[in-house]
């Protein structure tokens, strides 16, 4: 249990060295080597990378002067793992095991970075830039993810050195309950997870009757959109900036109690989160009477089983009470009788990231970031089609352009852009037309996309969109709970008109088959994944009707990406008769005498795509 | 609770705050469609039938669970309701058995009901995928036919809420959700108790009683046998919704002359082996309170509560009365002394039984349920089953003149007749045991604090200078929750009744359906309930120990209450058995 004093004599201990990492210039007393710890770069080997680096130090006897920083996501997921060395602040990509060797020698001992690690905009230009100028970070900004991929999450020291617990003994010690919400409406923050709710009317809801009743301050961290990974980031690199604020928002409506809700398949995540909780027990910025106010706080997570639907409010919290997760009719409202029963507020895990800073900083700080309507920031995973696939974050109203061809680097291999996809299965795609568009909740939604939780997959020109449509349809039809029958059949039988379409056995009606069905599924269904399931349907067939007419009355998939659409053909003139084609095809579909041309069955072929792979002398072509 | 103004498509009405749409539409005479919703069973909004239009909200409502607010404005029937309606109607269709014809359903399916009324034809359907499920026939009670279910769940909220159970529920997800046990075991290897709540609450044929009536009539067709048949109680005021009659309607009568118009040998009343069961269970209540035996003492007609009793408290066995339920008790004696009297070989008898109740098939078949070597019933059909037979047969049942019962086992006194309901048997048993106790004619024969539909009722009467505790509970959720308190200790009782079924017997899970729209406003338990109310009243015999024949057969037969020839015949013993383990 610390005191406010020993939390601050932490931070007067700790903050140079920490800071140094973030551009401070106190002089270093030791060396840092930042190494991601997140889960993608961790399946990409990083903890070998750390474990052949504290082997090194060790054998040199050099541990009281280097020390390992295991981080939390840096953003830059297609050239992980990464490595930051400081000082310095040298940057090193893709950073394979048995690469700790020559950085470890050559510039951690001798002094000279690798340059042959540096990153491709450096080894392009031959220039050396701090990360934080390159073109991937210099229009980002980091505020939900101001300390993820610099401090070690582990370590709650490192996050007090960053003004860690500091907005919540402000809240407990300058402010009341009702300062406090109104400071977080004032900033304007809205909710993360796609909705964009208000969360400070939300925190205002369930505020009433303070100190009588039991409430609930719930965490959503059950993120579940297909290539999102926004909040697991901030959980695995950051994840007492949750902590923290799940204790504000405690008070400011009275609860005592916390839960996160978090998916058991992010167990990178829920490790750091128990290790979170135990630690800031152990200093008493969570429990009993905190920092001696009088104030009690403390957070459970709940591991998910792996439901989509479990992300939504209701389901989330029937799944916390020991239930199937379903959703329930609202009313009533969480605010009134949520988790058990109870007044109960629930946030995403990146709007609660955001919390610490504007209660600090304040209302003001946070509005001057943003749009008129949409403040602060925006943390996205960029997936899909785009050279810089990784987590950016940027200021609201930034547009589609800036964030795929600035931060994101661009369509790769030449390609030309074709749509975003954002919002996930709830969402849409935003086609190139709209390349200029401003990221807000308001503009997405008014041309049928939505903000969504922050996926955002970049489709080019060899995207069909009727696959887009389908597979984001099919995620929703696996997903659904099955409780209400708009969801439970109407997604079902939409996927069947779509399949019907991709399989060139679509008619004309079946867009207003699928038009109706999804206007009906959007108005009836009973929960937010059902109302917003048709969603990816429908925009594509708002921006790329053109495709759908293509597959349905010309039979063809411009993308050249349904199979069923598709023949496989050998040009006899550059079919130089190798018989590798043939003898790597799994369905025995292409014949020929060796050095004659070969033939493809299409009767007996597959469309795997197998001869294509396997010829050397591009002859194959799809039809 | 203040009133609050609400218009229901230009209607207003005068409504107490809390009241849902659902509820303030139907003030104003208009019947929103549902088929998930059951009145404080499930209420999950789920099949999004009951959608309507609000001002001012952002989305349709779901009017069955919608509370109305003060100057609310909602529609509930615009032509773009009453086409998402139809299009929810289809999109079920889509994925049902539509062997509608074969059905049992059939003629009171409430979604057949709701596609003729928003004029769902063939000639938009969608085509698709079909789930389908293999008929789980395991339990002698109750098939299950995936095929059928919509999905609505007011089965699951039936075993879950109001029996606290939970045997079945949502298994899968989306499109693959279908309604099963954990792991989709056998139903016979769960720890359902067979009382057909489930049956009852469903709206469609996904769930429907083990049908023995082939059986019944073959048996009345052979000459060779002598058929005998015993209605329980309760059929008698429910046996007339299956021909259209009123909630309730109490039509002894009419089923007596049925009953012998189906060609049954003789009719006879499951009433009589009630009075048989007070004089064998208020003499061991005595016996136990006398001479320091178990207590409380519990009653243990309903033959769902004695499963329930096996699977989840079998530390309490000790506790249930040995008498063997009056469905078995009547058997046992038509078997015994019946086939004695008459001189009729007992292979010849085939006896069957009319109760409003599932488990009663599944009690049929018990251990020890055997006196003179052969089952005590055969048959136990339902209410619904001999609703059935009755229509197969032609005969205009509403129009059918009164008939009496056969003697010597067709005599019940009013003490009898309410044990259909909540409280019936407690009351009966008082009835006899203070006039047993005080050797004093009782007062008033109305024991009020005992009657009501009450989850748990509680009294205490002094007897002779004692005091007598005793405590009421029907539905298993609240007997669940009686017993814990008699577990911890919180409460003590003498004598405890407990039912199955909410409300009892009446209630029973072998009794009509009664749609969701009627049984959402009207509680058909009270409703039945006043009919045996008024049975008893009017009966000039109203205890069991003055029922004539009775008195005879324990002078001819039997000696006395508790007799060694009554323990031999009348009374029973109980299985231990595992939650969800009789698989194993």
């Amino acid at each position: 249990m610390k005191t406010l004093q020993e939390l601050k004599e932490i931070k007067a201990l700790k903050q140079d060295q920490v800071n140094i990492r973030f551009g401070g210039d106190a002089e270093a007393e030791k060396t840092y080597i930042v190494c991601c710890g997140g889960t993608g770069c961790t399946s990409s080997h990083s903890v070998e990378l750390m474990d052949n680096f504290r082997e090194l130090i060790k054998k040199a006897g050099k541990e009281d002067e280097i020390e390992i920083i295991p981080t939390g996501c840096q953003g830059l997921c297609a050239k992980g793992p990464i490595v930051v060395v400081f000082p310095g602040n040298v940057f090193y990509q893709e950073v394979q095991p048995e690469m700790a060797e020559r950085i470890f020698n050559e510039h951690i001992i001798g002094g000279t970075p690798v340059a042959e690690y540096f990153m491709t905009e450096e080894l392009a230009t031959g220039e050396t830039i701090p990360f934080e100028e390159s073109s991937f970070h210099k229009d980002q900004m980091r505020l939900a993810l101001r300390n993820c991929g610099r401090i070690n999450p582990e370590n709650i020291d490192e996050y007090i050195a960053r003004e860690g617990y500091e907005a919540l003994a402000k809240a407990l010690t300058e402010m009341t309950p009702e300062e406090v919400i109104q400071t977080v409406m004032d900033s304007g923050l809205r909710g993360r997870g796609g909705g964009g709710f208000p969360t400070g009317k939300k925190w205002l809801f369930a505020s009433g009757n303070r100190g009588n009743v039991q409430k609930y301050v719930a965490c959503n961290a059950d993120e579940g959109d297909p290539g999102a990974f926004m909040d697991r980031s901030i959980l695995e690199g950051d994840p007492h900036s949750v902590l923290e604020a799940m204790a504000i928002a405690g008070y400011a409506i009275g609860a005592d109690q916390g839960y996160i809700y978090v998916r058991a398949e992010y167990p990178i995540a829920i490790d750091r989160l128990r290790i979170a909780i135990d630690q800031a027990r152990d200093y008493g910025v969570l429990g009993k009477n905190i920092f001696g106010t009088g104030f009690d706080f403390d957070i459970d997570l709940r591991l998910g089983a792996g439901a989509f639907v479990c992300g939504e409010e209701t389901a989330l919290m029937t799944s916390i009470e020991g239930n199937r997760g379903e959703p329930r009719p609202r009313p009533p409202f969480p605010a009134v009788k949520g988790l058990f029963e109870s007044p109960t507020i629930l946030n995403n895990v990146e709007t609660y990231a955001n919390v610490p800073q504007i209660i600090l900083k304040g209302a003001d700080w946070f509005a001057s970031y943003g749009t008129e309507t949409s403040k602060g920031t925006k943390v996205f995973a960029l997936g899909g089609k785009v050279n810089n696939t990784g987590l950016v974050e940027v200021p609201m109203g930034t547009t589609l352009r800036q964030v795929i061809e600035d931060v994101g680097g661009g369509v790769p291999n030449g390609k030309k852009f074709k749509a975003a996809q954002t919002g996930g299965p709830s969402g849409g795609c935003i086609p190139a037309d709209y390349y200029d568009i401003k990221i807000d909740y308001e503009t997405l939604s008014s041309i049928g996309c939505m903000m969504g939780s922050g996926g955002m997959i970049v489709l080019d020109e060899d995207n069909c969109m009727v696959d887009i449509a389908k597979f984001f349809l099919g995620f929703t039809v696996s997903e659904s709970c099955g409780k209400c029958t708009p969801c439970r059949i109407g997604t079902k039988r939409m996927l069947e008109i779509l399949e019907k379409i991709s399989e060139g056995k679509g008619e004309l009606e079946d867009l207003d088959r699928l038009e109706d069905l999804a206007n009906y599924i959007k108005a009836n269904s009973l929960c937010g994944l059902g109302q917003t399931a048709p969603n990816p349907v429908l925009s594509t067939i708002k921006f790329f009707k053109d495709e759908y007419i293509a597959h349905i009355v010309d039979k063809t998939c411009p993308a050249g990406v349904c199979k069923e659409l598709l023949s496989f053909v050998i040009d006899p003139e550059k079919c130089k008769g190798c018989t590798k084609c043939a003898r790597n095809c799994p369905a025995g579909a292409i014949s020929g005498e060796v050095r004659q041309a070969h033939v493809i069955d299409t009767a007996k072929c597959i469309k795997c795509g197998a001869c294509v792979d396997n010829c050397h002398f591009g002859a194959i072509y799809k039809k | 609770m203040a009133d609050i103004k609400v218009t229901v498509d230009g209607i207003q009405v005068t409504v107490p705050e809390g009241t849902t749409l659902l509820e303030a539409a139907k003030v104003a005479g208009i019947d929103i469609p549902t088929l998930c919703y059951l009145k404080d069973i499930n209420e999950i909004g789920a099949c999004r039938m009951c959608v309507c239009e609000v001002e001012g909200a952002r989305a349709l409502v779901t009017s069955c669970v919608y509370p109305c607010t003060d100057g609310m404005v909602a529609h509930t029937n615009t032509p773009k309701l009453n086409a998402y309606r139809k299009k929810t109607l289809q999109l079920i269709l889509s994925d049902h058995d539509q062997d509608c014809l074969a059905c049992v359903r059939s003629g009171n399916c409430e979604l057949q009901a709701l596609c003729k009324r928003y004029g769902v034809d063939k000639s938009d359907f969608f085509t698709g995928a079909k789930n389908s499920f293999e008929k789980d026939e395991s339990s002698a009670s109750i098939v299950r036919d995936n095929n059928k279910c919509i999905l609505c769940r007011r089965c699951v909220g039936a075993c879950n809420n109001s029996q606290g159970i939970g045997v079945i529920g949502a298994n899968e997800r989306g499109f693959d959700t279908f309604i099963g046990s954990a792991f989709n075991l056998p139903l016979a290897e769960t720890s359902c108790v067979n009382c057909g709540q489930c049956i009852t609450a469903c709206p469609v044929g996904a769930l429907y009683e083990k049908d023995s009536i082939a059986d019944v009539v073959a048996a009345i067709n052979d000459p060779e046998k002598v058929v005998i048949v015993q209605p329980a109680p309760s059929v008698r005021v429910g046996l007339g919704e299956c021909f259209g009659m009123p909630v309730g309607a109490e039509v002894q009568g009419k089923m007596a002359t049925a009953l012998r118009r189906l060609g049954f040998d003789k009719v006879f009343d499951t009433n009589f082996s009630a009075d048989l069961t007070i004089m064998e269970e208020a003499n061991e209540l005595l016996d136990r309170v006398k001479n320091g035996g178990v207590l409380p003492l519990i009653t243990s007609c309903s033959p769902g509560w004695i499963k329930f009793c096996e699977h989840y408290y079998p530390d309490m066995i000790p506790n249930l009365s040995s008498c063997k339920s009056p469905q078995q008790m009547f058997g046992a004696v038509a078997k015994t002394f019946y086939a004695e009297k008459m001189g009729i070989p007992v292979e010849k008898i085939v006896s069957v039984s009319i109760m409003p109740c599932t488990a009663k098939k599944f009690e049929c078949g018990r251990d020890d349920q055997s006196a003179a070597g052969v089952p005590d019933v055969d048959y136990a059909l339902t209410t619904r089953e001999l609703g059935r037979m009755i229509e197969m047969s032609g005969m205009d049942f509403a129009n059918l003149p009164d008939g009496e019962f056969d003697s010597p086992l067709g005599s019940g006194t009013g003490a009898a007749v309410i044990f259909g309901v909540t409280g019936g048997v407690m009351e009966a048993a008082l009835r006899t045991a203070v006039e047993t106790l005080t050797g004093e004619e009782l007062a008033s024969l109305d024991f009020v604090d005992v009657r009501g539909i009450e989850g748990i009722k509680e009294a205490s009467y002094n007897v002779a200078g004692l005091e007598v505790k005793v405590a009421v509970a029907s539905g298993l959720a609240n007997a669940r929750k009686l017993l814990d308190m008699v577990k911890s200790g919180e409460k003590e009782y003498h004598f405890i009744e407990i039912m199955a079924c909410p409300g009892g017997c009446v209630n029973g899970g072998g009794q009509p359906h009664v749609p969701s729209n009627v049984r959402n406003f009207v509680d058909i338990r009270e409703v039945r309930a006043k009919g045996l109310y008024s049975l008893d009243v009017n009966n000039p015999l109203r205890k069991s120990h003055e029922n004539p024949d009775i008195i005879a057969l324990y002078k001819e037969y039997f000696g006395e209450p508790g007799s060694e020839k009554a323990h031999h015949i009348l009374h029973t013993k109980y299985v231990e058995r595992k939650v969800n383990g009789d698989h194993e």
